[in-house]
């Protein structure tokens, strides 16, 4: 069965209605089915980082509900769903209503993009990785407008570090794939993949690519308002950072954002570094549809990364991220951009 | 220099921690400390530093080591102990002793200082392990340690 899903749906959808219709109706059908699994493997993500948690720590984890546990965070989720949505006195409530649909939506909006396997992409815009870095910079705004309209302190200073925090660290996110960018030389995410057939990414561009997956994978963490860098919530300092005053539906909002932006960081990291659906070797090349089982065992591994990441390291100072960003990891970024630029010029890139 | 030093010592230091973390992960399978306590109530022992409730061990005799000296009573910061004492022949030496007649413990009083057992000459009240305290009824707490028909052990005195 050919997964080319937008276009298979609305080739279904063309005989029974009109074209234009049929066009409407199948970005309608795509992004739903999106949206619901992206919400179900964002709840099985929780779960994953709860349990890995857990084993991280000498404990054992949610294991009660369901076999393993596997029904916990969805117990969570109906649990949130039936609670009261609280607010503050003098909140602005139409910002306050507003900020949580930026974060969820800008989540998913990018994960439109990425090439589970070669026909399992939504949307396959030919400046993929600029729109990714775009659109993930419009969460922000979300806990920005969160952190200000819920008329609290906590909130307010875990709003405004967290405005610091990323627009310092999208730098390195973005230089660290413009690294890579020189290697493709497109910045479609489809041309990114062909190109990796000749070797994933991280090995072709060798120790210059290596440099740029560590400053993005540090830099993605702090992306995504993870430990070490999650400064924005701060459980010790800040209650709950931005997210404070959320009560419900909207704080599960917030939460399966910050999951679904770590898949996505994992997502992107797989897809520029580690050939996204190749398989390694290209061992199973001829099975086109185990691409998805390879794309998501990289991802996980990815995610697993950072989660180990949070379990391990403590949380920077203020002062100590913003010394992290610019005195280490830009400098060290733009001298690897001209490493790179001259490996690519010399050609002393590693084909297989 | 010591920028890139700092580099490398700090990517170093990070990995370390990793490992360490890593180990950790890896052994949780079989290093777990979390105990499903329901399920495994027959099986759970609890630690040996473990403040449950004061005891009073007994031998196979119905013997135990308590001389009636008060020492604990006088030591307990909140009165959980009550020493009910009479006097009268002791059957090893012949002659007329002080010994306990019921050793009242208060467990609702109890906030497990442990002053009472640090204080007592003999070692004759304990730690116990139980930790399922909770009762229907607040006179269940009253406890009275020494069993019916128990005496002083012989020797405990010399």
């Amino acid at each position: 069965m050919p997964l080319s899903i937008t276009k298979s749906i609305q080739e279904m959808l063309l005989s029974m209605m009109s074209e234009s219709a049929a066009y409407y109706a199948a970005m309608v059908v795509v992004a739903l089915l999106y949206l619901g699994i992206f919400a179900i493997a964002g709840l099985f993500l929780v779960l994953l980082e709860r349990r890995i948690a857990a084993w991280f720590q000498l404990r054992i984890g949610p294991n009660r509900v369901g076999f393993q546990g596997l029904l916990q965070t969805m117990a969570d989720a109906l649990k949130l769903v039936s609670k009261e949505l609280t607010g503050t006195d003098r909140a602005d409530k139409f910002l306050y209503n507003l900020a949580p649909y930026f974060v969820i939506i800008s989540a998913l909006m990018a994960l439109g993009l990425i090439p589970f396997t070669k026909e399992f992409q939504a949307f396959d815009i030919n400046i993929g990785i600029f729109f990714l870095i775009a659109i993930s910079s419009i969460g922000v705004i979300g806990i920005l407008l969160g952190g200000w309209a819920s008329n609290n302190k906590f909130a307010l200073i875990g709003a405004m570090r967290s405005g610091v925090q990323t627009i310092s660290y999208e730098l390195s996110v973005g230089l660290s794939l413009l690294t890579m960018i020189l290697l493709t030389g497109s910045l479609q995410l489809s041309e990114i993949v062909e190109v990796q057939k000749g070797g994933w990414l991280i090995v072709q561009g060798h120790i210059p690519a290596i440099i740029a997956f560590m400053i993005y994978m540090i830099a993605g963490t702090a992306e995504t308002n993870r430990a070490p860098f999650d400064m924005v919530e701060a459980e010790s300092e800040l209650g709950a950072g931005f997210h404070t005053e959320y009560s419900g539906m909207k704080f599960a909002y917030f939460f399966l954002a910050e999951f679904i932006n770590m898949f996505l960081i994992a997502a992107i990291a797989t897809t520029v570094f580690f050939g996204a659906w190749l398989s390694p070797f290209g061992i199973t090349e001829s099975i086109p549809w185990l691409g998805v089982f390879w794309f998501l065992a990289k991802t996980l591994l990815l995610v697993f990364l950072m989660m180990w990441f949070r379990w391990t390291f403590p949380r920077l100072r203020v002062d100590q991220l913003l010394t992290l960003e610019w005195k280490y990891l830009l400098p060290i970024n733009l001298v690897n951009i001209v490493v790179m630029a001259f490996i690519v010029w010399q050609n002393l890139i590693i084909q297989i | 220099m010591s920028y890139f030093s700092n580099i490398f010592n700090g990517i170093k230091t990070l990995l370390t921690g990793m490992s360490i973390t890593g180990k950790y992960f890896l052994n949780s399978r079989k290093g777990a400390i979390t105990q499903q306590y329901p399920d495994n109530r027959d099986t759970l022992k609890m630690f040996d530093r473990f403040r449950g409730e004061v005891i009073m061990p007994h031998d196979e005799n119905n013997e135990h080591a308590c001389t009636g000296c008060q020492k604990c009573e006088i030591a307990c910061p909140n009165g959980t102990i009550e020493i009910i004492w009479d006097r009268g022949i002791d059957e090893y030496t012949g002659k007329n002793k002080k010994k306990i007649d019921k050793f009242v413990y208060h467990l609702s009083m109890c906030t497990m200082c442990g002053l009472c057992i640090d204080v007592c000459p003999t070692d004759a009240i304990k730690w116990g392990q139980n930790f399922e305290n909770s009762v229907y009824d607040r006179t269940a707490l009253t406890r009275v340690l020494n069993k019916p028909g128990s005496k002083l052990r012989p020797g405990v005195e010399d």
